[in-house]
């Protein structure tokens, strides 16, 4: 198997018409790694995987693969392969036919074609099934063909456009770490379009975050999740809570900040917008369901929380509380189930407690919608 | 209105509806295989297969069918490949031009046949001129001249089938083999075409179609490449045989084959289709997949076997088959019965002969007195009597068989001259000649000879 080859986008601008699809991106995708686009529909994320797989040329920057300009190079001539959004099988050939198409292409002939594509049918666990029709298989088995093809081409770089959407949760669920085992096994960059932060979060070695053709944060699950750069990546890589106010006071990376509704609260300066932030200037703080704690009814503090429990679930591996929050929108916590004894406080004022690490400060801005 | 009386309703429009559809194919088939030479289906003579081997035996029809064929050919190919290129440019490039450019391609189909046939002639001509060719040039020739004006109009069927298929056709798939690999004609090779196949199929079958049974567009190109159908409508200007029945039984019969072949196969697609999915890995792979009979569940396969016996019984029986001795049988029965006839005519003059003699003194007797025959030999002076006398002696001397009856009836006297003829020639001349007798006739003469 090829070894994975670094992506570069260099100031990237895509436009359909006067419609800005793609803004100044900037992106450095090191080899071999599993890279994942994540941003919501219609976002430019499938944009982006064209313009690198050579079907739309960029409107201004450069796209690199391997270090090389891929300026004026066709798709049939980059070291790329594209798993579509709808997979794109080729319905009149068998399975196995489809598999070996790029060396049909190169002249291979039948038998060692078929060789070819029976190794990879038993890479992908559908030993025997070459001779179907793409039609007579099933949704996770169509999938896995369409990988099968792709990798069968020997490609640099692998592009997955949402290749799990269709599937139900839990085929989902075992075609995710499916995925990460073929990329181990073959070493090539994947280059991963989603709009399931879930995906995203388990599977990527790095992450992207778009929003409206604009990447708003690039960095590992772990800092993506705790540490967003912008309103945005907060609210949509996972569930979080908003407090929006105006800065009180600021100290190194510890701010104070004058919310709406819950009194003064503390929180950290997220690294990205360490220096950012002024007295005075609106400010938001997230603070993730799972972050909070109990306390005692009626404390007060720059890390409390009061407000009047609405509604209640349990979830089964949590129990969630619903309180009133700052516009209208829900103050959620998520405690978690330890089979500890749980009672309703509908109705009630209840107290919450949060460590301010877990508490994340930045300028107000757009938050993702739903 | 009661449930059953609907359904009746249903049954009888139904019958009506394929019997106007039907009905002319159906009398046509069988005057093919009437001996009349006049195409009839009734009054059912002979049973022959003589119009087929006088069919086969006219060299300007199988000229004809000949020059259709090529023709046809012709047009296929050209066809599908400017309505391809059309479907193609429509489908995929031009998103901005799309509606102008479908109307371009479409109004072909909206002009009148005779024009586009003018108008290649005229068009080809200067062309030809202008290249500084002879009038016996391939430019020039009825081949090419046919060829080209039938196809202006049937690419546009073509592109129309083409586009239909190509709406559905995943762009996606084109790309998909791009990226791995494949040059834009390995991509259109490996990938669009076999896509495209049944539609192809459909519309070479339905350029050929349209090319063979073309006149309006051919009638001006044909030059020295007379095609059937211009054949056809000479012939028929010089009259109409049952051979050009026949001719039109065989096309019926091969349509309905075509037609059936098809459904079978298509059917048997899709039972293999449902045995494939029904199939395990093991039948798969191991090639051990047992497809079903190619009989079994499988309608228009079985009447295509029905059709295939069924023609080669005929075809076996029309080899063997002599009708010459129903033929002679026919004729030999149409004499006795005018003779008959004849006889019949001869008795009736004679009674009336008789009669008139008898109320000859009672000339003062009331017109209807005397029947419905006797009303116009009210005149004892009726210069038809006086007429008839003087064919006398003629009559007397010609009729050989017809010494005996009356010598004064010249309706018995043409009765056995043209005894030979067909029914109607008989009953018009036997009408023309008793109008030599004024009022002397009485409609049973008419109707008798008529029949
Ligand atoms: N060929 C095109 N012409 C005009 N606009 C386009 C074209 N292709 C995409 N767009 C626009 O660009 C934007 C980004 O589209 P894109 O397909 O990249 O979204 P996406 O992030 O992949 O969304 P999804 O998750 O739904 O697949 C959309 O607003 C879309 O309308
Ligand atoms: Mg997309």
């Amino acid at each position: 198997m090829s070894a994975g080859v670094g992506v570069d986008l260099e100031n990237l601008w895509i436009r359909f018409g006067d419609f800005v699809a793609v803004r100044d991106a900037n992106v450095n995708i090191r080899g071999g790694d599993f890279f994942s686009f994540l941003g919501p529909s219609g976002c430019g994320k499938t944009t982006i995987l064209r313009a690198v797989s050579g079907f739309l040329e960029p409107s201004q920057g450069n796209i690199l693969i391997g270090g090389k300009n891929m300026k004026g190079v066709g798709p049939n001539k980059r070291p790329t392969a594209l798993i579509f959004q709808n997979l794109a099988l080729f319905p009149l050939m068998k399975v196995w036919e489809n598999i070996a198409f790029s060396m049909e292409i190169k002249g291979a002939s039948a038998g060692e074609r078929r060789r070819r594509a029976d190794e990879l049918l038993e890479m992908i666990a559908l030993e025997g099934q070459g001779d179907k029709l793409p039609s007579e298989l099933s949704g996770g088995q169509r999938q896995r063909v369409a990988i099968a093809r792709a990798l069968c081409a020997e490609p640099h770089v692998l592009l997955l456009d949402e290749p799990l959407s269709a599937l139900d949760l839990k085929l989902r669920q075992h075609m995710r770490t499916e995925l990460r085992e073929i990329q181990k096994r073959v070493g090539i960059t994947f280059i991963y379009i989603t709009h399931d932060q879930g995906e995203a979060l388990t599977m990527s070695d790095s992450i992207a975050v778009m929003r409206a053709g604009v990447i708003d944060q690039i960095g590992d699950g772990k800092t993506i999740y705790n540490d967003p750069a912008t309103p945005f990546a907060a609210s949509f890589v996972g569930e979080n809570n908003v407090f929006r106010g105006k800065v009180k006071q600021v100290s190194g990376d510890r701010v104070l900040v004058q919310s709406n509704r819950s009194g003064d609260l503390l929180a950290r300066v997220s690294s990205a917008n360490i220096g950012k932030m002024k007295e005075g200037d609106s400010a938001m703080i997230f603070i993730r369901p799972e972050a909070f704690q109990l306390a005692r009814t009626g404390t007060e503090g720059d890390h409390y929380v009061s407000a009047r429990v609405v509604n209640e679930e349990f979830e089964g591996n949590a129990f969630n509380i619903f309180m009133e929050g700052d516009g209208g929108k829900e103050i959620k916590v998520s405690l978690p189930n330890h089979g500890q004894s749980f009672d309703s406080h509908k109705g009630e004022t209840m107290t919450l407690r949060y460590d301010v690490k877990n508490a994340v400060a930045m300028p107000a801005g757009v938050l993702a919608t739903e | 209105m009661s449930l059953p009386f609907l359904r009746l309703s249903v049954w009888v429009y139904l019958a009506i509806f394929f019997a106007y559809l039907l009905g002319p194919l159906v009398i046509m088939s069988v005057t093919a295989f009437n001996s009349p030479s006049f195409p009839s289906a009734t009054p059912w003579e002979c049973l022959t297969f003589d119009w087929f081997s006088a069919l086969f035996q006219d060299q300007r029809i199988l000229n004809g069918i000949r020059n259709s064929l090529l023709i046809g050919a012709g047009t296929v190919v050209l066809s599908v490949l400017m309505g391809l290129a059309g479907a193609l440019m429509l489908t995929q490039v031009w998103p901005k031009l799309r509606a102008t450019f479908y109307t371009v391609i479409i109004a072909p189909i909206l002009i009148p046949g005779v024009v586009l046939g003018i108008s290649t002639l005229v068009f080809w001509d200067r062309i030809n001129r202008m290249l500084g060719l002879g009038p016996d040039s391939f430019l020039s020739s009825g081949l090419f001249l046919t060829i080209v004006g039938q196809s202006t109009f049937i690419a546009s069927y073509c592109m129309l089938v083409l586009v239909a298929r190509l709406q559905r056709y995943d762009i996606a798939l084109t790309e998909a083999a791009l990226d791995l690999g494949a040059s834009h004609a390995q991509a259109f090779r490996k990938v669009l075409l076999p896509f495209m196949r049944p539609a192809i199929a459909s519309s070479a079958v339905l350029a050929f179609l349209a090319s063979f049974e073309n006149y309006n567009t051919t009638t001006f190109t044909f030059g020295e490449y007379p095609t059937l159908t211009i054949e056809l409508a000479q012939k028929v200007r010089y009259g109409i045989s049952p051979a050009i029945s026949a001719l039109a039984f065989l096309i019926v019969v091969l349509t309905v084959f075509a037609a059936l072949a098809n459904e079978a196969v298509l059917r048997r697609r899709e039972l293999v289709m449902a045995a494939r999915r029904q199939a395990t890995v093991a039948e798969l792979s191991g090639g051990g997949l047992r497809l079903p009979g190619f009989l079994s569940g499988n309608v228009a396969a079985v009447l295509l076997v029905v059709m295939a016996v069924g023609t080669i019984v005929v075809v076996g029986t029309a080899a063997t088959y002599r009708p010459d001795q129903c033929i002679a049988d026919v004729r030999e029965q149409k004499r006795l019965e005018a003779e008959k006839r004849a006889e019949e005519l001869r008795a009736k003059r004679e009674a009336e002969r008789k009669e008139k003699a008898g109320s000859e003194p009672a000339a003062t007797a009331p017109a209807g007195a005397g029947g419905a025959n006797s009303g116009s030999f009210g005149s004892v002076f009726n210069p038809g009597a006086l007429q008839g006398g003087t064919v006398e002696e003629p009559a007397a001397k010609d009729g050989s068989n017809s010494g005996f009856g009356s010598v004064f009836d010249p309706g018995a006297l043409q009765g056995s001259e043209t005894e030979g003829e067909a029914p109607s020639g008989d009953g018009a001349t036997g009408s023309g000649a008793s109008g030599g007798f004024g009022g002397v006739f009485d409609p049973n003469l008419l109707q008798g000879s008529g029949n």
